[in-house]
């Protein structure tokens, strides 16, 4: 946590390999007992999601979760994977829907869906859940962590929100402003 | 009370159908004039009844279906290279400085007419051009030309890549544009996180993003390159030439019959562009739909290390070339004695500039009167447009713009030649109204694209905290939203400046042959004129938007140099 | 008024002429020769006869050029003022050509042994026809038939012996044969630049002004053929509807003039040469002509050789068409 303009968000994109040129950073970044600083961007395997969910409008929801997915397998293959995700989200039989028309809650559920379909090693949440309401908040919060928990996965989450701090259960860092 | 604040509300924004009756009135006119006379109807040359004897003509002309590949296969080529490599240059260098310096670049090559850079590009690539003369004869043991044609060449290479010298920039011109529209950056940080290449994630996260910007610009493009008259005088073939060539060489025809196939040859044209246009259309449906399937197979794509190098090094190539081009004009118009294969002139002289001063001087002034009056009415029409938008909340829909468009999408023969019959008859024809009006239907789809999204991304509250504060609806506008879109009024400007003294057949017809602007001049002289003095025409055609240009990021960083808040971002 | 082509001029006056506008044209004086002149006298479209109403008419050398009084076998009938004559002539680069040609035929076996080092203007340009008028002239049979509307027993021959000869050139033209310059003057950079060696010309002061201009190598020279070279003149003509008849009149009559003449003649303004009968001028007049530079470029008088009268225009519509045919497509 900290105030804005203490570096958050430059922490994550220093991380996922997205730091402006005008930023200089030392240090290393290590997932997975691998040393992943030196690699570009989109071989470190470090998923991020943001507090708009970027669902590509181009595509259905099952196609954005196919995005996600590594390629390889028969499309019928594929076709289950997407399935059984969207089941176990309680979004069974959305494939074909435009993720355009989907509530707020349901779009978060399909970013992250998307984002652990891709098997990251680990995720970053640059403060996802600032844009739904109380009571929805509390409901993706509750599903993205146990999400996390479940596959093991390292989290690192920059938040205004302590109840968002406090509910992620882990090391909580001050920067200072 | 009531009465005298609505009549006030009315004189600051006439009426929007004002603009589209002096914007429909013209290309609607003037594509029935070409179509009739394409079947035989025009009384004044004794065609009195409907037939199909004008396209009988059409089809004997000899040549005509060489003419016809060579207009489709540059136009498609023009359009579709200019596409694959502004599209390949955002997709290769996001992200690298190379983005920011090409960016920087944009805007003088796109002020450049379309003529003076052809001219220029000619210089430099004839046989006898610049980079001959680099290589010669250390290189190649060239002590005189070779025997090759590499302007006007039987392919249309030369033309093809005198059209995508400009078309590129315009369209990677439009892509910055619509990026700054969508959350580009972070849906590619997305995709990068899910293990996406740098460039597989641009094809496949933002280019359908921003693609629905890019239809109309790219239509444009196409439309364009197929109905192109200057370029192709400069760099293409002679004979035979391109469609509208070819149509443009039987109207100043002294056996006044050609106007029939000429007008059948326009619409043929019209014809032409619209079935490109529906395959274009085509293509689009074929490749979002292989699209998807593609995306959806999650292909990740790897560091597309040879791609990041090769499509800035192409786009840097067009630019530079470009840049050459208006360099080598300029040293031809102060050129002494520049033999081949001598890599500079002998020595420089204002010679060439001293003896054409006075025959420069007419078109000179004509062009920049014709550019400020259609720029200025263009401006205040578009202004208009604006403010009745933002008072009374009406957005212009899909039709209106559809309509502005059109003058960029229907081939400019296809109307002109009509509406120039037209003029005739109101006595307009080789007037200077009349050149202006020609060149308003141009201008003013630039100027409003130009300004209407700054004007509309302008912060709403300003106005209304003047307005709280008793300004009348008119002084708002004076007072408070005209200087704090100074900045991109005169970019508008420019941008209006630079089409105005670019366009050569709206010149051609509306001025009846009798208004000589640098662009018409110079077209006329790249006949085969001495090097030197086409060099001077096209250094001055290139150097007025430039100016232009020039100016518009002057006044501005002058005027506001004590406005931290006015800076431009 | 700037128009590309004369023939634009001539348009404007036939679609002015079919919309009904008698008086207020909007061209004054035309610069006319040829088909375009027949076109405008058998449509009625010219003002006059207006020749012997311009007192500097008188000088106008009627016997010694008959060009002035007969425009491509067209008698000329006043309707039309001839202001300056114009002659073939071949530019040669003196560095890389040395000795001039004699001939049409000694040009194409020149062209042989130096492929693509000449050429001649798209046969669309006026220049470009009498290229092959010219070698019409030395191949036809019957060099008398060419004064007269070509028939078809009169074209046959002598068109099998052109292209003929034609055929045996074209290879061996700049770029094959398959390109050509667009006008003339599209052909002196090409000899600047080096890519041809001879180049045909209407002008006998062309290079001598060009290299003047620096628009020629210093080396450029003229000559003309053993058999003689096609002449002409060129005219100035007042359309029907003309706006200002006077003005127009005035204008073609300074020109006509000893000293506009003269100047014409200056190689270092036009090179063109006069139209008037330099012996019929006062002592004053002829001193202007005698005080004109002379150039080693520049053939005058008696190097030239009297001028060839125009082909029939029927001969160059027919030619045009059939090089179009043969080549164009």
């Amino acid at each position: 946590m900290g105030p804005s303009g203490s570096g958050k968000s430059t922490l994550l994109a220093f991380v996922s390999s997205a730091l402006d040129p005008a930023f200089r950073a030392r240090g290393r970044v290590v997932a997975d007992g691998a040393d992943v600083s030196v690699l570009p961007a989109h071989r470190r395997r470090i998923g991020i999601l943001f507090q708009d969910d970027l669902l590509f409008p181009h595509l259905s929801v099952g196609g954005n979760l196919a995005f996600g997915l590594p390629p390889g397998g028969s499309s019928v293959e594929r076709r289950t994977q997407i399935a059984a995700a969207l089941a176990e989200a309680g979004l069974a039989g959305f494939e074909q829907r435009d993720p355009a028309a989907r509530s707020g809650g349901q779009r978060a559920r399909v970013a992250l869906l998307r984002a652990l379909l891709a098997k990251p090693r680990a995720l970053l949440l640059d403060e996802p859940f600032s844009k739904l309401d109380a009571e929805l908040r509390a409901r993706i919060r509750d599903f993205v962590f146990a999400r996390a928990r479940r596959l093991g996965l390292p989290v690192l989450m920059v938040t205004h929100d302590p109840a968002d701090a406090e509910s992620a259960g882990g090391t909580l860092l001050r920067l200072p402003g | 009370m009531g009465t005298a604040i609505r009549g006030l509300s009315r004189c600051c924004a006439p009426r929007r159908r004002w603009t589209l009756a002096l914007f429909l009135g013209p290309v609607l006119a003037g594509l029935l004039g070409t179509l009739l006379p394409a079947f035989g109807w025009l009384p004044a040359l004794g065609g009195a009844a409907l037939s199909l004897d004008p396209w009988r003509g059409l089809l004997e002309a000899p040549g005509l279906a060489r003419a016809v590949a060579l207009t489709v296969l540059t136009g498609l080529a023009a359009t579709l290279i200019s596409f694959l490599l502004a599209m390949g240059f955002c997709a290769a260098a996001q992200g690298m400085r190379a983005f920011r310096w090409a960016q920087a670049m944009l805007a003088p090559v796109l002020a450049t007419p379309h003529a003076a850079l052809a001219i220029g590009f000619a210089f430099l690539i004839a046989p006898s051009g610049w980079v001959a003369r680099w290589i010669s004869p250390w290189a190649t043991g060239w002590e005189r030309p070779p025997d090759v044609a590499t302007v006007r060449d039987e392919a249309g290479l030369a033309l093809v890549l005198g059209l995508v010298l400009k078309e590129a920039p315009y369209l990677l011109l439009m892509a910055v544009a619509a990026l700054g529209q969508v959350p580009a950056a972070q849906a590619l940080r997305v995709a990068r996180g899910l293990g996406y290449g740098p460039v597989m994630a641009w094809l496949k996260v933002v280019l359908p993003m921003i693609y629905p910007q890019l239809r109309l610009p790219l239509r444009a493009v196409l439309a364009f390159s197929l109905s192109v008259v200057d370029v192709a005088v400069v760099l293409g073939l002679g004979q035979p030439p391109t469609l509208a060539v070819l149509v443009l060489r039987w109207l100043s025809d002294r056996d006044l019959a050609l106007w029939f196939p000429a007008a059948a040859g326009s619409v043929l044209l019209l014809v032409l562009v619209l079935a490109a246009l529906a395959l274009l259309s085509a293509l689009e449906g074929v490749a979002a739909w292989l699209g998807r399937r593609w995306v959806e197979k999650g292909a990740r794509g790897g560091d597309a290390v040879l791609l990041r190098g090769a499509a800035p090094a192409l786009f840097g190539l067009a630019l530079l070339a470009s840049a050459l081009a208006m360099a080598g004009l300029l040293l031809w118009s102060f050129a002494g004695p520049w033999r081949f294969p001598e890599t500079l002139p002998a020595a420089l002289t204002s010679a060439t500039w001293q003896r054409q001063v006075q025959a420069i001087t007419d078109p000179a002034r004509t062009t920049l009167a014709v550019a400020v009056l259609a720029t200025l009415i263009a401006l205040a029409l578009v202004l208009a447009c604006l403010e009745a938008e933002s008072r009374h909340g009406l957005r212009p829909g899909r039709r209106v713009m559809a309509i502005l468009w059109l003058p960029l999408l229907v081939p400019q023969l296809a109307f002109l030649f009509g509406w120039q019959v037209l003029l005739v008859r109101l006595g307009l024809d080789g007037t200077l109204v009349a050149v202006v009006w020609a060149h308003l239907l141009f201008v003013l789809p630039y100027v409003f694209l130009s300004l209407a999204d700054p004007w509309r991304a302008m912060d709403p509250r300003q106005a209304r905290a003047a307005a709280v504060l008793g300004a009348g609806p008119c002084r708002v506008f004076l007072a408070v939203k005209l200087p704090l879109m100074l900045r991109p009024v005169l970019v508008a400007a420019a941008v209006g400046i630079a089409v105005s003294a670019g366009l050569y057949l709206p010149t051609l017809f509306a001025g009846a042959g009798r208004v000589a602007t640098l662009t018409t001049e110079a077209v006329t002289l790249a006949g085969g004129a001495d090097r030197r003095i086409l060099g001077a025409y096209a250094t001055l055609q290139a150097a007025l938007p430039l100016l232009a240009y020039a100016l518009a990021a002057a006044i501005p960083a002058l005027l506001h140099r004590n406005r931290r808040g006015m800076r431009a971002a | 008024m700037r128009l590309r082509d004369t023939s634009e001029a001539v348009a404007r006056v036939v679609a002015e002429k079919a919309a009904g506008r008698a008086s207020g044209g909007s061209v004054d004086l035309i610069w006319i020769n040829g088909p375009n002149f027949l076109a405008m006298k058998e449509q009625g479209l010219l003002f006059g006869p207006v020749l012997d109403r311009l007192p500097n008419a008188r000088f106008v050398d009627r016997e010694g050029k008959p060009a002035t009084v007969v425009d491509f076998t067209v008698p000329v009938e006043g309707l039309a003022v001839p202001w300056r004559m114009a002659q073939v002539v071949f530019i040669h680069d003196a560095a890389r050509v040395p000795n001039p040609l004699r001939s049409m035929a000694a040009l194409a076996e020149w062209a042989r042994a130096h492929p693509g080092r000449t050429t001649h203007p798209n046969i669309r340009n006026f220049l470009g026809v009498t290229f092959l008028k010219q070698a019409l002239y030395e191949l036809a049979p019957d060099r008398g038939a060419l004064l007269r509307p070509a028939t078809e027993s009169m074209l046959r021959p002598a068109a099998e012996a052109l292209w003929a000869w034609y055929d045996r050139l074209r290879p061996h033209l700049w770029r094959g044969g398959r390109h050509f310059p667009e006008s003339g003057p599209a052909q002196r950079p090409l000899m600047l630049d080096g890519e041809l060696d001879i180049f045909i010309s209407f002008n006998p002061a062309e290079a001598a002004v060009a290299i003047a201009n620096g628009q020629l190598p210093e080396t450029a020279r003229t000559f003309v053929l053993e058999g003689g070279t096609i002449g002409n003149a060129s005219f100035l003509a007042i359309p029907f509807n003309a706006a200002h008849v006077a003005a127009a009149m005035a204008t073609a009559d300074f020109l006509l003039s000893a000293e506009a003449q003269a100047r014409a003649q200056d190689p270092r303004v036009l090179g063109s040469p006069t139209v008037l009968d330099l012996a019929a001028l006062p002592p004053e007049d002829r001193a202007r002509f005698a005080a004109l530079p002379a150039s080693p470029a520049m053939l005058t008088g008696a190097a030239l050789g009297r001028p060839l009268e125009e082909p029939h225009p029927s001969w160059m519509t027919r030619i045009t068409a059939e090089w179009e045919r043969r080549y164009g497509g």
